[in-house]
């Protein structure tokens, strides 16, 4: 699969908390965004990629791309879309 | 004037070690109770009983210590505050649930809606022997279901929707069962693994899975001097008709072979579980 390049316009590293912090970390980062806005999240394996993902796009936010690092951590591009 | 404890028992008083007191069992359905009946019944515990309830194993409430002479004046109490009490003995017992896909992310079925619907089609019905279902909304298993007598747990059956795929693997990742195979971005699922917990549907950041809810359904389970895991017929029903019917047969079956005071494990290992399972399937199936 081609690796599309994707424009963001903020980026948040949640590979130093715990969930349930993750999450909370990475939604007060998109609160801060406005409507369209592109937001990166940098995050570890394991329960974050299980569960943030699934958490943003049940707050109604648009996952636009998730790629895995050489490292094992993860990259999560997320649309902001308002209420 | 003798005390006539079957049924008092069979009206949910359970009788005490002490003298002419009782543990009073109340119907709940599956264990959602209103903040008006916790009053009720909050009220009835301070003036009737010792103060306190005591929470059962399978979602009941019981105010011990209730007087003998006290029982019709407790019976009107907690009517008025639409509490009723429950049952013990030889019937359907308690319909256990957890709160399912109205509130829970995993919820895979509406739990307390069809704790409602059996409750209402079987609570109470005589039969040889104590007969518990139990209903789970997901693979977690919160409520338990293979230790009733038929347990229902709800699932999902997934298929891919390639237009919204984004190919991020996450559906994989998630799956406990390793039932998905992703081979250039095309997503498999293998449905001899898959046991439809819906992990991948509900994980996937783009809605790209169609999901079919249904319903796993073990027969046979017991939880109390013998342990038994209740086993499943039919591997997955998603037709509510056709669960319903596979329980009404369930309970006919029971009702008909089983000896009084046998479980049901018991009385399908004497009749035979091939009988069982040709019942089910006959009711599945018409």
């Amino acid at each position: 699969m081609a690796d599309i390049e994707i424009q963001f316009d903020d980026t948040v590293d949640i590979t130093d908390v715990v969930c349930p912090v993750t999450f909370v970390k990475a939604k007060v980062a998109i609160e801060e965004l406005d409507d369209g806005q592109i937001l990166k999240v940098h995050m570890n394996d394991g329960e974050p990629i299980k569960n943030v993902p699934r958490s943003l796009k049940d707050e109604g936010h648009q996952i636009l791309k998730i790629s895995e690092n050489d490292d094992g951590t993860y990259d999560l591009f997320v649309k902001k879309v308002e209420e | 004037m003798a005390v006539d404890y079957a049924t008092l028992k069979k009206g949910g008083f359970m009788r005490q070690k002490q003298k002419n007191h009782f543990s009073l069992r109340l119907r709940v359905v599956g264990g959602q109770v209103t903040a008006g009946q916790l009053a009720k019944i909050s009220e009835v515990a301070d003036k009737y009983g010792h103060g306190y309830v005591h929470l059962t194993s399978r979602q009941g409430v019981e105010i011990p210590f209730i007087r003998l002479e006290d029982i019709d004046e407790v019976k009107a109490a907690l009517a008025e505050g639409n509490v009723s009490p429950g049952v013990c003995g030889p019937r359907v017992r308690t319909i256990t649930a957890c709160q399912g896909s109205e509130t829970c992310p995993n919820g895979c079925i509406e739990s307390e809606k069809l704790a409602e619907e059996l409750d209402q089609r079987y609570f109470g019905k005589e039969l040889p022997h104590k007969f518990k279902f139990g209903i789970t909304g997901c693979q977690n298993n919160c409520l338990k279901a293979e230790e009733n007598d038929l347990g229902i747990k709800g699932g999902l059956k997934v298929d891919w929707k390639k237009e919204s795929c984004i190919n991020c693997g996450l559906c994989a990742k998630v799956c406990r069962e390793k039932a998905i195979t992703i081979t250039d971005g095309v997503i498999e699922i293998d449905r001899e693994k898959c046991n439809y917990c819906g992990r991948c549907a509900f994980g996937c950041p783009t809605d790209s899975f169609d999901t079919i809810p249904g319903y796993i359904v073990s027969f046979g389970g017991l939880f109390g001097n013998h342990i038994s895991k209740g086993e499943p017929i039919i591997p997955f029903i998603e037709d509510h008709d056709k669960l319903m019917k596979v329980c009404d047969a369930t309970i006919g079956f029971f009702n008909e072979h089983a000896n009084p005071g046998e479980r049901f494990k018991f009385t399908i290992e004497r009749v035979g579980r091939q009988e069982l399972e040709k019942a089910v399937r006959e009711a599945y199936n018409s």
